[in-house]
């Protein structure tokens, strides 16, 4: 922590940059192009043929291929020169963002920024940005840490001097939180949900067997009338029509049905690939799980398997099938 | 007076929005294009529409679409369950309203934004359990087993295990389709054409499906004009008669998931379905040109060939092999690119290819067309038609 006395040093010094430019206004290397279009384009998925298409753009209202508004500061930007650091300031934001750095204030994050355009650019306009810092807020206390707020407007004219547009900039210059304080300080509850498995919904129907998983076991839903077994379970058996039912416990042992390997989309909560399995119980029903301890490529239809209950790290249990070494 | 369906509706009209990745429009203003669309293409004034029909899954009310056309009044308005195996069965309601005088000109629709906005295929959407599993997929969705590829993959693998089938051969599907796309300027991948090397070297989606073996997402709207025979003979086009309609939930069934019967290598749903289609039409599988199989997986084309009886169970792949299915065959299938190749309307666009091609105005015209058969969604409760000249 600065003293106070350092502290008012350090903002009459900030301060007193609010208003000035960051230096002479910077033209861009190139006017705009249409290589520079085209790749900015891919780079964003962007398809529209008023960028990229010189012939359907020349029957747009644009007569031909305008540049996407979005891409304005990209005329501008300086280069790899940026990348370089703040050790030799090159212009006054620099020297801002040096002053709050060596004061303690090393952290930089992007917060927001507001665009505004005037017209559509076309091939051979060159981009001339004037950057003024606009403002520094009071020193705030934010969940990365205490930081000031620098906004910049770059105003963008053309060649001959109109404007193109704006655009305002704002960074959280910061004293990082110190791991163990961002601990104490949230009460625990900002601790980031490790992803878990997508849940069953619960009804009448089917919530007591995913309850058994819970106990440890694999049920099987059997019919009060006709003794028959079903599963996944249902209110009424389909042979007898009786709503009477108990329910089996299963042994587990079974044979592969058919399986599948999901390789993509690799959604959160599950570990990949996942090898999905339609399993034959030895009981004489079908069932859904998935299959462990195998690699995927030694899978087969046909091969024996072994159900076990699984129990998550948030305890959500269910049945997982590994292969059965004793095929009796 | 006959109790069948045959004949007693027809298409008049069909219409479509561009179909594309990103429509930079609201579903609505889609299903509003489409239609109005359909009904110029019939010569049909909005004002005369008085019945509509879509999917369940269709987020665009009838009574929106019927504000902005300036439709005045419906009487009939009916939603179909089950995804894409809706598509068909939209024109069954239609060509039961017509028949039963309960309407005189509905048009069936599906508009969405199916690439940019909610993708079917996106699995979970975010790191928690957001994802609102119905009931019936409690099952299944645990195991992260949500996607429609998986779930057909589940199938494939019992396919190719019975029946000795093999990744080429629903990669033939693929490449069929991508084909007769390659030649259809209104396809996603128009001048596109694949080889069956491109199929096996694309990457794994859920095995033994490849992403080639997955039909596209796309934004876009489709709809289908519906009224009598009388009505449509006075109009822009010949009419294209519907000369059967049918739809089909078979025993166990589940939606994409039918996992528990005691052969899971077929689409008992479709083999009832085909079953209608010919018994209400009297005609055979050897009737038939052309046909718009649904094509969201490949695997599911083999099956459909089967169960309709265009070969004997099990024998489909070598009925593709011997190029059958491709334009100059014997039954050149998704003659517009399919979903593969055209566009992922639900099933709808296969429709509008099925008219173009009794119409005789497909840009991939099947010669001398009498009878087309279109499929709906599979793996799912199904429907399916026969079109055919007046």
């Amino acid at each position: 922590m600065l003293s106070a006395e350092k502290k008012k040093e350090l903002e009459e010094a900030i301060y007193a940059f609010v208003g000035k430019p960051i230096g002479p206004p910077f033209t861009g290397r190139d006017v705009v192009n249409e290589p520079m279009i085209r790749q900015w384009c891919d780079a964003m998925g962007e398809t529209s043929p008023n960028y990229l298409d010189a012939v359907a753009a020349e029957k747009s209202p644009h007569g031909g291929i305008v540049a996407p508004p979005m891409m304005l500061q990209a005329w501008v930007m300086q280069g790899w020169e940026m990348h370089e650091g703040y050790d030799e300031p090159k212009n006054e934001e620099h020297r801002l963002h040096k002053l709050l750095t060596d004061a303690g204030y090393e952290g930089v994050l992007g917060t927001d920024t507001e665009q505004s355009f005037s017209r559509y650019l076309r091939l051979g306009d060159a981009v001339t940005a004037d950057t003024v810092i606009e403002h520094i807020s009071e020193e705030k206390a934010t969940g990365a840490g205490v930081g000031y707020f620098i906004t910049t407007r770059a105003t963008f004219t053309d060649q001959n001097g109109a404007e193109l547009g704006w655009m305002t900039f704002r960074v959280l210059k910061f004293i990082p939180n110190q791991p163990q304080q961002a601990a104490s300080d949230d009460d625990g509850a900002a601790q980031p949900a490790k992803p878990a498995r997508i849940k069953p919904p619960m009804g009448h129907d089917n919530s007591w067997w995913w309850q058994a998983c819970t106990d440890g076991k694999i049920q099987i839903q059997r019919c009060g009338g006709c003794e028959k077994l079903r599963h996944p379970p249902r209110p009424m058996c389909g042979a007898c029509g009786s709503m009477e039912w108990d329910a089996v416990e299963s042994s587990g042992r079974g044979t592969l049905h058919t399986y599948t390997v999901i390789h993509y989309p690799q959604f959160p909560g599950y570990e990949f690939p996942i090898i999905a399995a339609l399993v034959d119980l030895e009981e004489g029903v079908r069932m859904m799980s998935s299959i462990s301890g195998c690699d995927y490529e030694k899978v087969e239809i046909g091969m024996p398997l072994q159900g076990v209950i699984h129990e998550d790290e948030d305890g959500f249990a269910l049945p997982i099938f590994r292969p059965r070494e004793d095929s009796q | 007076m006959s109790r069948t369906l045959a004949d007693r509706a027809a298409i008049a009209g069909i219409g479509a929005t561009e179909f594309s990745k990103k429509s930079g429009r609201t579903p609505l203003q889609l299903a509003v294009e489409a239609t109005r669309a359909a009904l110029e293409d019939a010569g049909i004034a909005a004002a005369e529409v008085d019945g509509m029909v879509s999917f369940t899954g269709d987020q665009n009310a009838e009574t929106e679409i019927a504000r902005c056309l300036g439709i005045p009044r419906l009487t009939h308005f009916s939603r179909i369950h089950y995804g894409g195996g809706a598509a068909c069965a939209t024109i069954q309601q239609a060509a039961m309203a017509v028949a039963t005088g309960i309407s005189e000109v509905v048009v069936a629709y599906r508009a969405f934004n199916e690439r940019s906005e909610r993708r079917f295929g996106a699995g979970r959407q975010g790191p928690t359990a957001d994802v609102p599993v119905p009931l019936p997929t409690n099952w299944y969705a645990p195991f992260g087993f949500v996607t429609p590829a998986s779930w057909v993959a589940m199938f494939a693998r019992r396919y190719m295990h019975e029946y000795n089938a093999s990744s080429e051969d629903f990669g033939r599907v693929s490449v069929a389709d991508r084909k007769h796309a390659a030649t259809n300027p209104k396809a996603w991948f128009y001048e596109q054409p694949i080889t069956l090397e491109d199929h096996q070297e694309s990457r794994w989606i859920v095995e033994p499906l490849h992403l080639l073996d997955c039909c596209q997402e796309s934004d876009g709207g489709v709809a289908i004009v519906v009224t009598s025979p009388e009505r449509a003979r006075d109009l822009a086009h010949p009419p294209v008669m519907i000369r059967a309609a049918a739809q089909g939930a078979s025993s166990d069934q589940e939606t994409m998931t039918s996992y528990y019967r005691d052969d899971i290598a077929g689409l008992p749903e479709m083999g009832l379905v085909g079953d209608q289609l010919w018994a209400q039409s009297g005609l055979g599988p050897d009737d038939i040109q052309t046909a718009i199989l649904y094509d969201h997986f490949t695997p599911f084309v083999l099956p459909q060939l089967e169960e309709l009886g265009f070969c004997e169970r099990g024998e489909a792949r070598h009925f593709i092999a011997d190029g059958n299915i491709e334009l100059g065959g014997r039954l050149p299938i998704n003659t517009n690119g399919g979903q593969l190749g055209e566009a992922y309307i639900h099933g709808m666009n296969g429709i509008a290819e099925g008219v173009r091609q009794v119409r005789g105005s497909a840009v991939n015209q099947v010669e001398d067309v009498d009878h087309v058969v279109v499929t709906a969604g599979t793996g799912v409760p199904t429907s399916a038609l026969i079109l055919g000249r007046a």
